[in-house]
This record gives C-alpha cells, sequence and structure tokens, in this order.
C-alpha cells in the first residue's frame, strides 16, 4: 500500500497531537516516579500562604537559622532541602493569623532568636554606628581632602605669582596672548 | 609521589627562606653574588613547588584515597575535568595552588622586568620568597599538609561537593586566585622601591602593569563567581554580599583606585605616598580575604571548614601591616610631591575624589563585614549584616562613582576653564538628564534605578563625546575613514580608550544591576500539563506549563528531570530544564544532599529562571519556582566589555614608552620650572 507525503505527515502529526494531548491531561492523580528519594526531600502542595507577597516581605527581612547567610523566603524557595526555612515560614504565618501586624511579627522573632535573627541590624544604640560611621568617615575624609586641595591650590598660586615676573622675562607673549593660547589649547581633544 | 611531594614542599620551603636572607641581604649589599643567587632561588621554589602539585594532582589521576585530600574531595567517577580542579577545591590543595601560583608569578616577575628595573628585583625575589614562603610553612607547620595520608585506605572517595561540578567553579577559583596572587608582585616592587630608595616615576611603571594583570584576574574571578553564583545555587542574583564574595571585592576596589591615581603620579609627579599606601593596602586586604576564607572567623556559605591556619594567616597580616607600614613612614620624607595642585576643578582633583569613593565603598564593605564581630564585642550581641545594610550604604556611594566616572573625562589636566567645562559638559549632560526623563514620563519612580540609568546615560554619553572627537581629529588630520580612524585611535592610544571602554563596561553592569529591582517570581505546585503565569516587569505574560519529570543516572549522580513548556503572551517560547541531582559514588551510595540545577532561558531583555523545588509525595506533581530577572545578559555582557577594555590598556605597545616617560618627565619639570 502507498502512502503519499501528505498524508504520512497528517497522520504522524494526528498520532502526536494525540500522544501529547494524552501527556498533558493532568486531571488526574500525577504518576509515581520510581525514585522519589533521589528527588530530595518530599514537600507539599504550594498554599496561597507561600506566595503570600505580605508574607514574603516580613521573611525577607529574617535570616533564616540554617547557616545559609540567606534570608528566610530566598532560603525556602531556594534551597529545598532546608528543614529550618519552611518551619520559620510556618511561624511567620501562625503569627499573622493571629492577628499581628508585620512589626510585631519580626519583634516576636527578634525576642525568641535573637538580633541576629535581622538581616540588618536595627537602627538604634551602637548599631547606628553601623550605619553611619561609613558616611561620616567619607564625609570627614572628603572636608579633609576638599581643605587640602584648596591649600595645595593656594600653594600653587603663590608659586606662580612669584614666578611671574621671570615667566614673563623667558616667554614673548603678552598674558592676552597667552590666555588665548590657553583657550586654543583647550578646544584640542585632551 | 605523595613522599615526593612532601619533600619537595620541604624543599620550598628551605629554598624559599633562603631566597628571602639572599634577596634582602644582596639588595641591601648590593653585592650580585647574592642578588643571583636569591633569584636562582626563585626560580628552585617554582621547580620545587610545582613538582609538588604534580604529585598532588598524579594522587588524585590515580585515586590514591589512602591521601586524606584526595578521599576528601574526589571519588572514582568525578568526570576527568573536575579531577583538575579537585587540586584546589580543599583548603590544604587550594594553598598549594596558591604557593605555586605565586612562585610563578615571582619567577615571572624576574624574567619578564626590563633591565630598566632590575635594580629592585633583588627585593622583589625577597619578598616573594618570604610569601611563598609563609604559604608553604601554613601547609607544613599549620595542620594543612595535603600529602596527609589516612591509617586505612577507603574503597571510595566522598566526591566534590555537587556545587563545585559546574565549570564557573573550574575558572572562578583559580582565576580569583591569581587575582589575589599576582597583587605579590605589585606589592613587592613598592617594598623594593622602599627599602632601595629609589622612588622615581620608574618603578611606578613597573608596578602598573602588574596591578593591572591582578585588576584583570579579579574581575574576571568576581564576575565568574557571580555567573556560578546565578547559575548553581538557585537562590537568583549574583550578588549577596556574602563575606567571602566582600573579602575579593575589597582589593579589586583599592587597585581600581591605584589605576585612577597612579596616572596623577606619572603625568605631575604628585601622590605618590598614597599610591604607594594603595598598594600595600591592596596586598593587606589580599591577605586579609584569605583570612576571612580560610579561618571561618566570620560566617559564610563560601568559606572553607574552620582550622587554625586562619591564625597563621592573622599572625601574618598583622606582622606584613607592621613591616610595611614602618618601612613606609620611614621613606615619607622622599616621597614628596614634585608638582603642586593649580585648581580644583581638575582632573587631579577629579581622580582624588574618584580615589576618595573608592577607598570609602571598601571602607563601607568592610565595616560592614566586620560589623558583626565589632558588635558581639561592643554590646555582647550578635547582628546580622546582610543585603539590607550593604544596598543602604553602598548604592548611593556606587551611584557617586558612577557620576564622576563620566565627569573625570571631560575634565582638562592642571586646570579646567568654566568655558572649557560648558563645552565638555553640554552633551553628556543634556543626554543623562533625557534618559533620566524618558524612564520618569514612562512611568518609573524608583529613584535608584533612575539615578544608574540616568548617570549611565551621562557616562555613556561623555565616552561615545571622547570617541567621536578622537575620531573626527584623525578623519580630519589623516583623511582616514572613521571605521579606521576608531581602530587606529584606540591602537595608538590604548590605555585611555582601553580605559574609556572599561568605563562602558562598568556602565552596562550598573545599569544592568539595577534590573534586580524588577524581578518578579512566583512559586507553584504543577501536575503534568498544568501551568502557572507570571507577569514579566514589561508587562508580558509568561505561561510555564509543567511537562512531566523523567528519571535517569548520568555520570556520577541520579538525576530527576523536570520539562516546562513556556509561551509568552500565548507564542511559544521554548522549554526549560530544571533538575534534581542526587550524587553518588562509584559504589552507588548517596555521597551528598540533593542538589538543584536551574533551568535558564537568557534573553536581552529579562531570563527566565526556573528551580525545582521538589516532588510532592514521590509523584510527578512538582514544586516551582519561577523567576523573570531582567537585564541579567547584560551583567555578563558588561563584564566582557571591562575585561575587553582591561585587555586593550594591559596589551603591549600603544606607542613608544620613552615617548611617553618624556611627556610624563616634562611635564614633572615644567611644573618644577614654575
Amino acid at each position: 500500500m502507498s502512502i503519499d507525503r501528505r498524508r504520512f505527515f497528517v497522520v504522524a502529526a494526528a498520532t502526536l497531537g494525540a500522544v501529547v494531548q494524552d501527556s498533558l491531561a493532568g486531571s488526574g492523580p500525577a504518576g509515581k516516579v520510581a525514585d522519589p528519594a533521589s528527588a530530595g526531600r518530599a514537600l507539599g502542595p504550594t498554599t496561597a500562604a507561600d506566595t503570600d507577597a505580605a508574607y514574603q516581605a516580613i521573611e525577607k527581612r529574617l535570616k533564616c537559622s540554617c547557616g545559609c547567610g540567606l534570608d528566610i523566603y530566598t532560603c525556602r524557595t531556594t534551597d529545598f532541602n532546608c528543614t529550618y526555612s519552611p518551619g520559620l515560614h510556618r511561624q511567620v504565618v501562625a503569627l499573622a493569623s493571629e492577628g499581628k501586624t508585620a512589626q510585631q511579627i519580626i519583634d516576636a522573632f527578634v525576642a525568641q532568636y535573637g538580633q541576629q535573627v535581622l538581616m540588618a541590624p536595627p537602627e538604634r544604640g551602637f548599631n547606628l554606628a553601623g550605619y553611619w560611621v561609613p558616611s561620616l568617615a567619607i564625609l570627614v575624609a572628603g572636608g579633609f581632602l576638599i581643605r587640602t586641595l584648596r591649600r595645595w591650590t593656594r600653594a600653587a598660586a603663590a608659586d606662580a605669582a612669584a614666578a611671574a615676573p621671570a615667566v614673563a622675562g623667558r616667554v614673548d607673549a603678552s598674558p592676552a596672548e597667552l590666555e588665548r593660547l590657553r583657550r586654543e589649547l583647550e578646544r584640542l581633544p585632551s | 609521589m605523595t613522599l615526593l611531594g612532601y619533600l619537595s614542599l620541604w624543599l620550598a620551603f628551605l629554598v624559599g627562606l633562603w631566597g628571602a636572607v639572599t634577596g634582602f641581604a644582596g639588595g641591601l649589599q648590593g653585592r650580585a653574588d647574592l642578588q643571583q643567587s636569591a633569584r636562582r632561588a626563585v626560580f628552585a621554589m617554582f621547580a620545587a613547588l610545582a613538582l609538588a602539585s604534580i604529585c598532588l594532582e598524579t594522587a588524585i589521576f590515580r585515586h590514591d584515597f589512602n591521601v586524606e585530600y584526595v578521599a576528601a574531595y574526589t571519588s572514582r567517577n568525578l568526570p576527568t575535568f573536575y579531577l583538575w580542579s579537585a587540586l584546589y577545591a580543599g583548603q590544604k590543595g587550594s594553598l598549594l595552588f596558591w604557593a605555586t601560583v605565586l612562585s610563578l608569578f615571582a619567577m615571572l616577575a624576574q624574567v619578564l622586568t626590563s633591565g630598566r628595573h632590575r635594580q629592585y628585583l633583588p627585593f622583589v625575589a625577597a619578598v616573594t620568597c618570604v610569601v611563598a614562603t609563609f604559604f608553604v610553612s601554613v601547609m607544613l607547620f599549620g595542620g594543612a599538609n595535603p600529602f596527609e595520608r589516612l591509617a586505612f585506605t577507603p574503597v571510595d572517595g566522598r566526591g566534590m561537593n555537587p556545587q563545585l561540578q559546574n565549570p564557573g567553579m573550574v575558572f572562578h577559583p583559580p582565576m580569583l586566585y591569581l587575582g589575589y596572587i599576582s597583587i605579590t608582585i605589585p606589592f613587592a616592587f613598592a617594598i623594593a622601591a622602599l627599602l632601595s630608595k629609589k622612588l622615581e616615576v620608574d618603578w611606578l611603571v613597573a608596578v602598573r602593569k602588574w596591578t593591572l594583570v591582578s585588576w584583570l584576574f579579579l574581575s574576571v574571578g568576581l564576575l565568574l563567581g557571580m555567573w556560578w553564583a546565578y547559575v548553581e545555587l538557585g537562590w537568583g542574583g549574583y550578588w549577596a554580599w556574602d563575606p567571602v564574595e566582600n573579602a575579593a571585592l575589597l582589593p579589586w576596589l583599592t587597585m581600581t583606585a591605584f589605576l585612577h591615581s597612579v596616572m596623577v603620579q606619572e603625568k605631575r609627579g604628585m601622590l605618590k605616598k598614597w599610591n604607594l599606601a594603595l598598594i600595600i593596602g591592596s596586598f593587606l586586604l589580599s591577605i586579609f580575604g584569605t583570612f576571612i576564607t580560610r579561618s571561618g572567623v566570620i560566617a559564610s556559605v563560601h568559606s572553607f571548614t574552620q582550622s587554625r591556619v586562619g591564625y597563621f594567616f592573622l599572625a601574618f597580616l598583622i606582622l606584613a601591616a607592621v613591616a610595611s607600614f614602618t618601612l613606609y613612614a620611614t621613606r615619607l620624607p622622599l616621597l614628596e610631591a614634585e608638582a603642586k595642585l593649580e585648581s580644583m576643578v581638575s582632573r587631579e582633583a577629579s581622580f582624588l575624589f574618584n580615589n576618595l569613593l573608592f577607598i570609602g565603598i571598601a571602607f563601607s564593605v568592610l565595616w560592614g563585614t566586620l560589623f558583626p564581630i565589632l558588635s558581639e564585642w561592643v554590646q555582647g550581641t550578635k547582628v546580622t549584616v546582610g543585603p539590607p545594610f550593604f544596598n543602604q550604604v553602598n548604592i548611593p556611594l556606587g551611584l557617586a562613582l558612577l557620576a564622576l566616572t563620566g565627569i573625570g573625562p571631560l575634565i582638562a589636566w592642571r586646570r579646567a576653564s568654566i568655558p572649557n567645562v560648558q563645552r565638555q559638559f553640554a552633551v553628556p549632560a543634556a543626554t543623562g538628564l533625557f534618559v533620566f526623563l524618558i524612564l520618569l514620563v514612562a512611568g518609573m519612580r524608583d529613584l535608584g534605578p533612575l539615578m544608574a540609568i540616568g548617570l549611565g546615560g551621562f557616562v555613556a554619553a561623555t565616552v561615545t563625546q571622547e570617541f567621536a572627537r578622537g575620531m573626527g581629529a584623525r578623519h580630519r588630520q589623516y583623511g582616514e575613514s572613521l571605521p579606521l580612524a576608531a581602530v587606529r585611535l584606540v591602537a595608538r592610544n590604548r590605555r585611555r580608550y582601553g580605559g574609556y571602554i572599561v568605563h562602558t563596561g562598568m556602565v552596562l553592569l550598573f545599569v544592568a544591576f539595577t534590573g534586580m529591582a524588577f524581578k518578579t517570581e512566583t512559586q507553584a505546585t504543577l501536575r503534568p500539563g498544568e501551568s502557572a503565569t507570571l507577569r514579566s516587569p514589561y508587562g508580558q505574560v509568561y505561561t510555564f506549563t509543567h511537562l512531566g519529570i523523567s528519571q535517569y543516572d548520568a555520570l556520577n549522580r541520579r538525576v530527576t528531570a523536570a520539562l516546562v513548556d513556556v509561551s509568552r503572551d500565548g507564542k511559544p517560547v521554548g522549554r526549560l530544564k530544571t533538575e534534581k541531582r542526587q550524587h553518588v559514588d562509584a559504589l552507588g551510595r548517596n555521597t551528598f544532599e540533593p542538589s538543584t540545577e536551574v533551568g535558564i532561558r537568557s534573553g536581552l531583555r529579562e531570563d527566565l529562571y526556573v528551580v525545582l523545588g521538589g516532588l510532592v509525595n514521590g509523584t510527578e506533581q512538582a514544586v516551582y519556582r519561577f523567576t523573570i530577572n531582567p537585564l541579567v545578559w547584560w551583567v555578563w555582557f558588561g563584564g566582557y566589555v571591562l575585561v575587553f577594555g582591561g585587555l586593550i590598556v594591559l596589551w603591549p605597545g600603544g606607542g613608544p614608552p620613552a615617548v611617553r616617560r618624556t611627556q610624563a618627565g616634562y611635564a614633572v619639570k615644567l611644573e618644577a620650572e614654575r
């Protein structure tokens, strides 16, 4: 039996479509995989609380205690093997469901785990030094730099004034001509 | 082989000590025989350390698991590619790698340094021998002997951490090490200049090239580290202000400051004290970074295991700082400026403000990194200093630095007149303002990205103006076509125009960094055929459809792969695969916790970043995190541009050096005559 090329492709496309349709059904229970253990820790389905922006904002201010250095939200959505961050997330959700505000939840975490649970130290007491010392140091250094530069430029101007007659004697040009020369030079690409 | 390796370490230690003694003595007494001996000691030390490295690599390739290091970091089924990188995957091996590369650089410094700088070489040999001998002594006496044997021979090794089994991790550590290590050479030249009291412009020429080499390696190392973190760690970012990342950034900042301020010394004979302090500081910061990474004093995900080698590094850091700055203080009278600053509105002054910001950022990063320790000392409370702190402190400084990147090249050397400033700034300032207003009108309200992109426009316009003027001048003067004029302009002025290309790379990086402010993400649990949607910052809707899970064995791991079909506004975009990998040894035993391989589709506008979190009850129902990261491609492209510009600056030639030196000397002479 001969089959022309067009017919062959129509049949092949229909078959492929049926196969794809079948595998994409998704309505029944998903099949078991052969080796679940190698896929990491078994997880529960994502809940609305897992993707709630308000909880995320709180969790991004709190550090996971597993030692990863990440905040709770980033850790629980990155290292899915972490056993700490899901628990800490549940604690945030539980506190919120008690009607606590974001700040009250954060305060509760600080009371339980200490200040190091915060991703950045609170801006009070000695911690203010953490925030302000770099800026103050740069301001002080900047002030010192400007003062030094002014001193240098004054000294240079004084030297130039002292040397001016001698230079004028050597250079056969009027101050106006020198100024014109300077302007011409400035117009050249530096 | 391990016995031979261990003996080689001892040989390197003794030869290093000899090289240090003869180098200093030969240099100070002017004895040619001792100087020659120090030079030979450098070569011998390299030979001994290279032999030790070959011995360790041989043990790794032979799977000699009786060697503790080999058993701890490799396994029989580790791919060959990673057997090479196992040399520096652990604390002990990386110390050997460090010492070997340092001795190689020490040898290259002896061989490649031109005759004009020969007077410094005995001291350079001595200093490099001291530093390399220190690293060897850590291995011999600090409990970090890479050739240590076990009392028994395991059937198989533990294998390499899965996160290190990534091409980025093969190249990132050596590049970073090369950057760290090569800082020793400019430091050695600086100490040589101080000891020999020959502090003219000449030594600076030798130092500048080596500093540029270090800067380039560090830049590549940092960029590769960012890339590795992005593609391997799965958190969707590339910089987390981790203490080890910060430690690598510190010397990069001080060296970048030096590469700017050194121009003032070369052209005007000023800032000698400052430049020397920057070189010494950069070296000390590289040792500080090593101390942070290897001591465990500050918690970091990148640290090696906590060990007593940290104390060795701390002691060496303190000794090196005291010795260097004592010597520096005794030579201060010889470091007076040969010229004076004429105007606050000058290129020299702008470089000084640029240095202020670089050092300010370095200080704030150092301060933030050490603040947890300081807080514990002062108030007895541990605090965490994470990204929110660093972003709050450093973003304004970074923006100011970006502004200066554009301002500096527009201001003339010595003194800029008001008409000159107006003429130079008109187009770049208007461009920056235009970009700022366009974004504002388009609805962008986040001040940080607004400022960064607006300033980026200003700097880009500055660079374009500089190129346009240069090309125009060549076109008019030599009748060259514009493309030819562009090529020759860069070729004849590699340092200047290479520098502008580096600035372009920085602009691209800054603008790309702003993309992270607009990233969007969601988490979803999907059965095969189910979809999740996510709106991109540009307003398009991406649909991610879970196609299914497949499991298979590959090399040294069992793979659980999830396939996701992606469409944008209903149109197919492609498929992404993300994996969970359970690494196993040759006997099929699990070696580490399952790791995640991210699925990434990178584009000019945005990256699609898909992470398989895990499976629900061992079924094909999968938990995903979907992220849209804008502008990440431009981070890597900006990195290429930055490195390309650095290579142009470094490339030899670009005009006879004698002419440049004469010009530099002439400028200083003119100043002296005034």
